[in-house]
């Protein structure tokens, strides 16, 4: 749940990253970390694992200026990717606000991107909230890997995959080389911000 | 407990508490903080700066880990945390279910000291939110 401090007109937003591991949840964070160096006023905090894979969670606050007065505070969050760590995801997932699922567009990963999202809709029914009313943005990540003749999953398969019942906004991308990762930030950033508005009114 | 938006009078309370209660016994920077890492408040002493929203992220986790530790061990909760520097020290304790507040402080005051002074304090808090 989104936190609204009425005094200093604040508003914390919680957006969390989410998706199978070495998807690039944490590369999109430091793509974010990089391109938005000004809005970004302390250090990415990153938990992870002498192999550079995340243990616990990634941490990125960002500052999106005023919205009718208020401040508003969105704090980025990966979470880990790999199959044993669902406790760990499970509590990052608390008082979210926003979801990016990041899938794996290669072929081979077509599988661990369907079951992580179903993970991610019975994590989300432990805290009372559904994959179909949060703020949702898919995003078919590593597209860059077509060009060195890796299999990747044609959008419209990856989407019948992952989107044919959410139906929600979704984007091809590339974290790596950044492309298509601030479209991400930005839907997700708009989707959540009416969905706490909405809440509010 | 009106929890999710905070009212401004009652956050002002709450500041008064906190800045009453430790403050002004010397402790450098208290934040209170919900379980999902969202700040509901936070003061410090005017000279120490803390980045107070990334430890907001690291607090909640921290406290979320220990949590699932002592229902390991078959305890309900480990109701407070203690983190002991050379300088610095922290002290985490639970309001309730979804609040935590977390005092640093140096080497000036004792850690019996602190604990009788964050138990008051979330006793007056407590009545704060029984009174709203």
């Amino acid at each position: 749940m989104s936190f609204i401090n009425l005094r200093e007109k604040i508003v914390q937003v919680k957006i969390v990253y989410y998706g199978p591991g070495r998807g690039g949840k944490t590369t999109n964070l430091e793509y974010i970390n990089r391109k938005f160096s000004k809005q970004i006023q302390s250090e990415m905090v990153s938990l992870k694992t002498h192999g550079d894979r995340t243990l616990f969670f990634d941490f990125l606050p960002f500052d999106m200026g005023q919205i009718k007065g208020y401040e508003l505070k969105i704090q980025l969050y990966t979470v880990p990717g790999q199959v044993k760590y669902n406790a760990t995801r499970k509590l990052v997932l608390k008082g979210v606000d926003g979801i990016v699922f990041v899938a794996d567009a290669q072929e081979q990963m077509r599988e661990k991107n369907i079951r992580s999202l179903n993970q991610l809709h019975e994590n989300l029914l432990g805290y009372k909230e559904s994959i179909f009313r949060i703020p949702l943005v898919l995003q078919y990540n590593k597209v860059d890997l077509r060009n060195q003749g890796i299999p990747i999953l044609p959008t419209s398969v990856i989407n019948k995959d992952l989107n044919s019942k959410l139906k929600v906004p979704y984007f091809e991308a590339s974290a790596l080389t950044g492309y298509n990762v601030p479209e991400t930030l930005k839907k997700i950033i708009s989707s959540t911000v009416v969905s706490i508005q909405k809440k509010l009114l | 407990m009106n929890y999710g938006v905070v009212s401004q009078e009652q956050l002002e309370k709450i500041d008064e508490i906190l800045t009453e209660k430790l403050i002004k016994i010397g402790v450098d920077c208290v934040i209170i903080i919900d379980m999902a890492g969202n700040i509901i408040t936070a003061k410090d002493n005017g000279t120490t700066k803390y980045d107070v929203y990334s430890f907001a992220a690291l607090a909640a986790g921290n406290f979320a880990t220990v949590d699932a530790m002592a229902k390991l061990v078959g305890e309900q909760e480990f109701s407070l945390l203690f983190h002991k520097g050379t300088d610095c020290n922290i002290h985490f304790s639970k309001i309730d279910d979804e609040l935590l507040l977390i005092s640093m402080f140096g080497r000036e005051i004792s850690l019996g000291f602190l604990r009788l002074n964050v138990v008051e304090t979330i006793e007056q808090i407590k009545k704060l939110w029984a009174r709203d």
